[in-house]
């Protein structure tokens, strides 16, 4: 075949920035990452972005997007979004954030921006532990999972149940878009992207604070293969944390 | 545009908010607690009015890391609270010094550790000059002791944070901001409202190399890098150590004490003087850097000091380590809960003059 008839199909998004990342094997965050860069092309968004990456294996997300960043202490970057947005009204403010940071430790500060109906995105990547810190229990372990620090499995009893987000946040005033998408099947992940870029638009158009929930693979942590880590999100995750739509003003026109 | 000068009466917490409003701090993030409610309640609609924003924060952790957020961007941006308060700001104070993003920080003192009381107090001298969270860093520190200096040192507080990069902080204390007192307001000239020209995030427009504000420094060396490089910084603000010196020249007994007990002590040694009796006063106006040459070179004149605070003895550390090689200090504390008065001190000076 000659070169002539070669035709490129699929790219690296540009706002991805062209070199290895330091996650491992299987591991979602890089599949997050590249549907925000694809979004922040495709509308056009990457020179007016400032971004707040938070405190997990993603830790690292500046170097991956192309973009201005601001790096937030463990749980805070829907407080420093808000500084962001606030100082910087006209620009496209988003934060990324792990479920340990969001759901735990920054519990106050996503309640409070999201109910404030502050105009920025929240990408939240749920894998149902503490990637970064070595697979200790967070606030979305599910009942029963054996984690570093419940390796009995989660007690309902004496640790709680795993916190649904995007319903929670769905409930909020403030709130223009709450949704809860995965990344384990290709099916998904388009879908994923459909919430994207519904959450980003309602910050454009100043419709309110939009939220994305993404159900994310942690094969290291979960003591798995990469395709064992899909098929668990199918079978134990998505059956307690369903995907969907929880809230979507964005085609009524906005609240103050 | 100098303004045609004007007095106004005002709070210490209102001078503060003023203060901030002229040099254009356009970003102010608060939180409720006693005595320093009234800047953000003044904030809340003097700040709209000046085309700029107010949010009042779900607290004091997410106000001050608000402060991180507008700060990075370059805007002229501010938090204000009082001791327990800014026990929770600590961890967003250590990144803005990590990641050198400049603002302003206002501490109005009140009495503690835990929730103390509500009154007066020079309890948090250490945390506002050691680095109150972790890791090795500093931020500048001023003290001021009146009315009309705290409207000073607001303005200049923004440009000494934009200068340097830094966190800057403004500690007062109850008394300071709940006094009233005539200013006479001014507005600086010349502010360069996109501070940040060659650092802030600010988006890539016109294709401009990403930029990044952060305290991550992960690879081999790096981390020591910035560290030295911090630590030049902070070395490097020697020579913008302030301090006030009254009645020193010929004097015997030096009086060291900043911010409102600096004040009521210039009270005292006014009294002394009046019966000849030969006081001084020193009184630090930047707490971080501490005006330690001034102080040796009143130690090599052969003069004695006597440090008090509304402490049990905090600020007497940095006294003593400036005139460590030569001479000492004694210490005389005033526990929160009281507000002393220029008579209270008398008796402590006065033993000490006296060599007892
Ligand atoms: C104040 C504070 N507490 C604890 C930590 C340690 N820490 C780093 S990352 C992390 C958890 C990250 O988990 P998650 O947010 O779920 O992200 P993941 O790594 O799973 O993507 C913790 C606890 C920290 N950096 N700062
Ligand atoms: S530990 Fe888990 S979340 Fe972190 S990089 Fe590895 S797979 Fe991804
Ligand atoms: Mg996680």
């Amino acid at each position: 075949m000659s070169e002539m008839n070669e035709k490129l199909v699929f790219d690296k998004p540009e706002s991805v920035i062209d070199r290895a990342t330091h996650y491992c094997p299987g591991c979602h965050h890089g599949i997050a990452h590249r549907l925000v860069g694809e979004l922040l092309d495709e509308m056009n968004l990457a020179e007016k972005t400032l971004m707040t990456t938070s405190i997990g294996c993603s830790v690292f997300l500046y170097n991956y997007l192309n973009v201005d960043a601001v790096e937030a202490p463990h749980g805070r970057a829907p407080a420093v979004a808000t500084g962001v947005k606030r100082a910087r009204p006209d620009h496209f403010v988003f934060t990324y954030q792990g479920d340990g940071d969001l759901a735990s430790i920054g519990m106050a500060e996503i309640m409070h921006a999201a109910n404030r109906g502050e105009k920025m995105s929240v990408v939240f990547v749920n894998n149902t532990v503490y990637g970064m810190t070595g697979g200790q229990m967070a606030p979305t372990t599910l009942i029963g999972q054996k984690t570093t620090t419940s390796p009995a499995g989660r007690c309902q009893a004496t640790q709680g149940s795993p916190i649904r987000m995007s319903e929670i946040i769905a409930s909020l005033g403030g709130v223009a878009y709450a949704a809860r998408g995965s990344l384990d099947c290709v099916k998904n992940i388009r879908a994923a992207k459909k919430h994207l870029r519904k959450a980003f638009e309602c910050q454009i158009n100043g419709t309110g604070f939009g939220f994305v929930e993404l159900l994310s693979g942690c094969p290291t942590n979960w003591k798995m293969t990469p395709i064992q880590a899909n098929e668990r999100i199918q079978t134990e995750m998505i059956p307690y944390f369903p995907l969907g739509v929880f809230k979507d003003i964005s085609e009524e026109g906005g609240i103050c | 545009m100098t303004k045609q000068p004007e007095r106004i009466f005002v709070k210490g917490n209102e001078a503060i908010a003023r203060g901030a409003l002229a040099a254009k701090c356009k970003c102010f993030f608060g939180y409720p607690i006693t005595p320093q409610n009234d800047i953000p309640e003044f904030m809340s609609t003097e700040m709209v009015k000046a085309g700029g924003d107010f949010v009042q924060a779900e607290s004091e952790v997410a106000a001050a890391n608000m402060l991180l957020g507008a700060a990075a961007t370059g805007i002229r941006s501010m938090t204000s609270s009082s001791s327990p308060g800014m026990s929770l700001k600590q961890e967003a104070i250590s990144y803005m010094a990590g990641s050198e993003v400049p603002a302003v920080i206002v501490n109005m003192n009140r009495g503690g550790p835990g929730l103390g009381d509500i009154g007066p107090a020079q309890g948090d001298y250490y945390q506002s000059t050691r680095g109150g969270g972790h890791g090795d860093y500093r931020h500048f520190t001023f003290g001021p002791g009146t009315v009309q200096e705290a409207y000073d040192l607001t303005i200049r507080a923004f440009d000494i944070a934009f200068e340097h990069r830094t966190p800057v902080l403004i500690l007062g204390d109850a008394i300071l901001g709940q006094m009233k007192e005539p200013i006479t307001p001014w507005e600086p000239e010349n502010i360069d409202e996109e501070g940040g020209k060659d650092w802030a995030i600010t988006g890539r427009t016109g294709g401009r190399e990403k930029r990044l504000i952060k305290s991550l420094f992960l690879a081999e060396g790096e981390l020591a890098g910035q560290n030295r490089h911090l630590q030049a910084k902070y070395d490097s603000w020697v020579d913008l150590a302030e301090c006030e010196q009254f009645e020193t020249e010929d004097a015997d007994l030096i009086i060291c004490a900043y911010g409102s007990i600096g004040r009521i002590a210039k009270s005292a040694v006014r009294k002394f003087r009046k019966e000849g009796k030969k006081v001084g006063l020193f009184r630090p106006i930047t707490l971080y850097p501490f005006p330690s040459a001034e102080l040796k070179a009143l130690a090599e004149q052969g003069k004695r000091f006597l440090t008090i605070e509304h402490n049990l003895g905090q600020m007497v550390d940095d006294v003593r380590l400036a005139i460590r090689t030569i001479s000492d200090s004694e210490f005389f504390p005033i526990y929160p809960g009281n507000l002393p008065t220029p008579d209270e001190l008398e008796e402590p000076i006065l033993k000490c003059l006296e060599g007892k």
